[in-house]
């Protein structure tokens, strides 16, 4: 079975997409996504798109899914590595993919969860 | 008047095939040497598309042809017909945000925003027929 891997880094989960993906591989994806969160008690998913050449409505709603998921289960996730024509098209089609974090690359993306992370426990500190 | 130089259809009956379909479409679009961006938004359409004929369709096929305008343009033509049950309410499904599935209702209307013409026909089970063109 085909499967995307998803790789530990300390408290931060990467995943790399790199193949076009079908439908279940998608779901797939964000159902093992949620119990390694889980598993990990992960902090923050870096998804890194910079290999797809199309993201439909389908894949932006996998997307977005993962994202409110993964707050829900205390993790911040954030998008990296749209292609600009992917990006424009997403746009075009009615999809921002509004509460999703982005970021241009895997560097920034790792800044931005850091940022996150450290402005969530900031708060919860206050209470 | 446009004519067609060549043409092809590949079956939209599962969802491996909506893959084999974006990819038919990613290599044609090379092939008239579209845009990136272009490309790109030609391969989105027909991934919304071929999931819409398996889906509400129950499967069905796209139809491809590579055109040629009398000006002298090149287009790429996609027909994705599927024997479903149909669309009973048109206004309704092109209205933006609608969905009678678990979409994100960007589909039809969203689609047609990422090509230069669109063109659907439907009916109570008659199945539907979407047709849409992008022109380089």
């Amino acid at each position: 079975m085909e499967k995307i891997p998803i790789l530990r880094m300390g408290e931060f989960l990467l995943v790399t997409i790199q193949i076009d993906m079908h439908d279940q591989l998608a779901l797939k994806l964000q159902d093992d996504l949620s119990s390694t969160i889980c598993r990990n008690a992960s902090k923050g998913v870096l998804i890194d798109i910079s290999s797809l050449e199309m993201v439909d409505s389908f894949i932006g709603r996998m997307v977005a899914d993962i994202s409110g998921m993964g707050r829900i289960l205390g993790a911040e996730t954030v998008l990296v590595g749209m292609q600009p024509a992917v990006a424009i098209t997403l746009v075009e089609l009615g999809l921002s993919l509004p509460g999703v974090a982005t970021a241009l690359n895997v560097e920034r993306g790792m800044a931005l969860l850091r940022q996150k992370i450290d402005a969530g426990g900031a708060n919860v500190d206050q209470h | 008047m446009s004519t067609s130089i060549k043409s092809g259809e590949s079956p939209v009956r599962s969802e491996h095939d909506i893959v084999l379909a974006r990819q038919q479409v990613r290599r044609l679009a090379q092939e008239l040497q579209f845009s990136l961006v272009d490309q790109t938004k030609m391969v989105t359409a027909a991934s919304e598309l071929a999931r819409n004929a398996l889906i509400y369709g129950r499967g069905g096929t796209m139809h491809w042809t590579v055109l040629d305008s009398a000006d002298g343009r090149r287009g790429l033509r996609l027909k994705f017909a599927d024997e479903g049950p149909g669309i009973p309410n048109m206004e309704l499904a092109m209205t933006d945000g609608w969905t009678s599935g678990n979409g994100l209702g960007m589909g039809l209307t969203g689609t047609k925003r990422l090509v230069n013409e669109f063109e659907i026909d439907s009916a109570v089970g008659a199945g539907t027929r979407v047709t849409i063109t992008r022109w380089k």
